[in-house]
């Protein structure tokens, strides 16, 4: 028991340190670097709660595909952070007074929490007991059948996305060689190699 | 196949119908090209219309599908019909503008497809995921139409800042869902109606999860104070494109928001009237106010359907089920005028270029009797004035308001309307009274004609026979508040 209070503590500790340098780090760089160092640490938190799924998720996804682009743009687009953060006095006030409007906001949400008494035996989908079934398991049981309706429906809506960034990126500029594979395999070598003889001393 | 979820399938047919055809006509776009759009846009339209034809012959009665993710009932078939009605008829609308501007590409129809079936699965969504995931799917295919013509910078910048903004507003929504997940244990409406059954006054975590909630689904019926997207949006988007917006979306989302606060939160009606009526009145007032100034029609149009959202809400706000019924009357008139409306905007060419000034209007009576004759009774009927459509519409969401006490509202509501005559009318003055501008090109073409005409007798000859319209009104309404 200690071990799992230790390291939740520790993958805490490490998350919550590297949220805080990936606002404050000068170089961009670095931010998404910390950043996916949070994501580990998520994942680790995720692991102790038996949610390997969701850990598994969030290192293969997260730190395998979306830092990885999000490192690309960063280190594409030339960021000044110096000019980012002029005017960043200015806006202070108001961006401390939402910060604790929202502060004593969630305070109130947290103070007043009261689940519904049956709130447990709504839940849709249970979550089985560990002995049962490993929650890789749990989901895989579920997400086909019960949800195929939003399984599908996320499908659609990644489709849409797909299709999106295709119709506003996608240009067919003029004056590119393009590969014709048919064409250039169908190409028979008389009709484009002639074989001459030529004499010792003639040329062609 | 699994009888279950046979049953289910044919609940959800015309979702299904319009997935499949949409995947299809993909496909044929990417093989042959856009030298295939207009057939697609075309085939996209008969899509629309037998979708039409199913929704019509299914089943009366709620019906559960997936689990109780989703649902179809005489509300949701009421809606959709709606929704179907204004995606066809704008796409239709579209077709001559697409042609001049070299807008002609198949993927157009092909999102526009996406989009509606997105808004279809929003009104028939029964539970928060299902919500979310319809109201994405919708969302995600309009960003990208706004900023359809990638070389314009307006339609860029539309494009851009509805992204932005409505992802701001998805995640507000998601994170009100994920308060009301958390302190209820549910997601599914039948569930929740449960939950909220008895005597004791809910958590105050779980009235903020609603009201951010709220705070998402008046995002996406661009109400205040979450409608500053709105006008620049309407302005730069492509013209058919705003059409769409104003007329489909705003249907969809409003019958998710009816759904949504009357049926999971029906019995929390204490709680989320006051924040219904609040936004009614900034909307109607600012709908009002901020129209005045505009010299541009399609901003013009953007601020009145921010006013008309908060007409529509007047009757949300009631809370009973015939505000209900005058909301759903509401929308049925609102689509009318609108498709007229930006009908007779898109008949605004000239020298083969579009002209937005109100002031290109002017003398209009004088050059084209016609379609001056046409856009002014629209004008009318946007400024409620009797005995055209418009009027019908605000009288059914002000009595229910006025029968469940809310006095200071429909008064309100009364007032703002007479303000917002103002600027309606001065269209009907520069049109009639001023010195002729240079002519518009003719033709305008049989599509948008056939439009305009259409909903401008629909419009002015409403008086004669609204009783259908009602009736329908009526069943949807008794269907989502029995």
């Amino acid at each position: 028991m200690i071990v799992q209070t230790l390291a939740f503590y520790l993958f805490a500790a490490v998350a919550v340190a590297a949220g805080a340098m990936v606002i404050t780090a000068r170089n961009p760089v670095h931010s998404v670097l910390f950043l996916i160092l949070a994501f580990f640490n998520a994942a680790g938190l995720f692991v102790l709660l038996g949610a390997e799924f969701l850990a598994m998720i969030l290192v293969v996804v997260y730190v395998g595909a979306v830092a990885v682009l999000f490192l690309f743009v960063v280190m594409m687009l030339d960021i000044n952070t110096v000019r980012l953060r002029e005017g960043f006095i200015s806006y202070l006030p108001v961006g401390a007074l939402i910060g604790v409007i929202l502060l004593v906001e969630l305070l109130l949400v947290l103070g007043g929490w009261t689940l519904a008494l049956d709130a447990g035996d709504r839940a849709g989908a249970p979550t089985p007991l560990l002995a049962k079934a490993h929650n890789t398991e749990a989901l895989g049981n579920i997400l086909y059948t019960d949800y195929v309706y939003l399984f599908q429906a996320a499908g659609l809506v990644l489709l849409v996305a797909m299709i999106g960034a295709i119709v506003l990126t996608l240009r067919s500029r003029e004056g590119v060689r393009r590969q014709r594979i048919a064409s250039q395999v169908a190409r028979r070598a008389e009709a484009t190699v002639e074989l001459r003889k030529v004499q010792p001393g003639e040329g062609v | 196949m699994n009888p279950t979820l046979h049953a289910d399938l044919m609940v959800a047919l015309p979702e299904l119908w319009l997935a499949c055809v949409g995947l299809a006509v993909l496909v044929v776009g990417a093989a042959v090209g856009d030298r295939a759009s207009r057939a697609i846009l075309w085939s996209s339209v008969i899509a629309f219309l037998i979708a039409f034809i199913l929704v019509a012959e299914q089943e009366p009665g709620a019906r559960l599908a997936f689990g109780g993710q989703f649902v179809s009932d005489g509300f949701a078939a009421f809606m959709k019909q709606l929704v179907l009605v204004g995606a066809a008829v704008t796409m239709v609308m579209g077709v001559g503008y697409q042609r001049r501007a070299g807008m002609q590409r198949f993927e157009y129809a092909v999102l526009l497809l996406f989009a509606t079936l997105g808004m279809m699965m929003m009104i028939s969504a029964n539970d928060l995921i299902s919500l979310y995931v319809g109201l994405e799917l919708q969302s995600l295919a309009l960003y990208v139409v706004a900023a359809f013509q990638r070389d314009s910078l307006r339609s860029t910048e539309a494009g851009l800042k509805y992204f932005v903004l409505g992802a701001l507003s998805s995640g507000l929504l998601l994170y009100g869902a994920s308060m009301i997940y958390g302190f209820t244990g549910t997601t599914s409406f039948v569930e929740l109606v449960r939950a909220f059954g008895g005597a004791e006054p809910p958590a105050t975590g779980l009235v903020i999860g609603l009201v951010f909630l709220i705070s998402g689904l008046a995002f996406k019926v661009s109400a205040v104070p979450f409608h500053m997207w709105t006008p620049d949006v309407y302005e730069g988007a492509p013209t058919p494109v705003t059409a769409f917006f104003a007329a489909a979306p705003k249907i969809a989302a409003m019958a998710l928001f009816l759904r949504v606060l009357m049926q999971p939160f029906g019995d929390l009606v204490a709680q989320w009237q006051q924040v219904i009526t609040f936004i009614a009145i900034a909307s109607m007032v600012l709908g009002a106010v901020a129209a005045i100034a505009q010299t541009n029609i399609k901003r013009l149009m953007a601020y009145s359907s921010i006013g008309h959202v908060g007409y529509a809400l007047v009757g949300l706000a009631s809370g009973s089920s015939d505000g209900v019924r005058g909301v759903a009357v509401y929308l049925a008139i609102y689509l009318a005028m609108t498709l007229g409306t930006f009908a007779c905007i898109l008949a605004m060419r000239r020298d083969e270029r579009m002209v937005e000034q109100i002031s290109d209007l002017a003398g209009l009576s004088r050059t084209q009797p016609l379609l001056a004759l046409v856009l002014g009774v629209f004008m009318f009927s946007l400024a409620g004035i009797p005995p055209l459509a418009g009027f019908f519409g605000k009288l059914y969401v002000f009595l229910p308001a006025i029968q469940q006490g809310l006095y200071g509202l429909a008064i309100i509501g009364v007032l703002t309307s007479v303000v917002g005559a103002f600027y309606y009318l001065r269209i009907v003055k520069i049109m009639y009274f001023d010195e002729p501008a240079q002519p518009f090109d003719r033709p305008m073409g049989r599509e948008v004609a056939t439009v305009v005409v259409i909903s401008g007798l629909f419009v002015a000859f409403f008086f004669i026979a609204p009783e259908p319209l009602i009736a329908g009104a009526q069943h949807a309404a008794a269907a989502l508040v029995p």
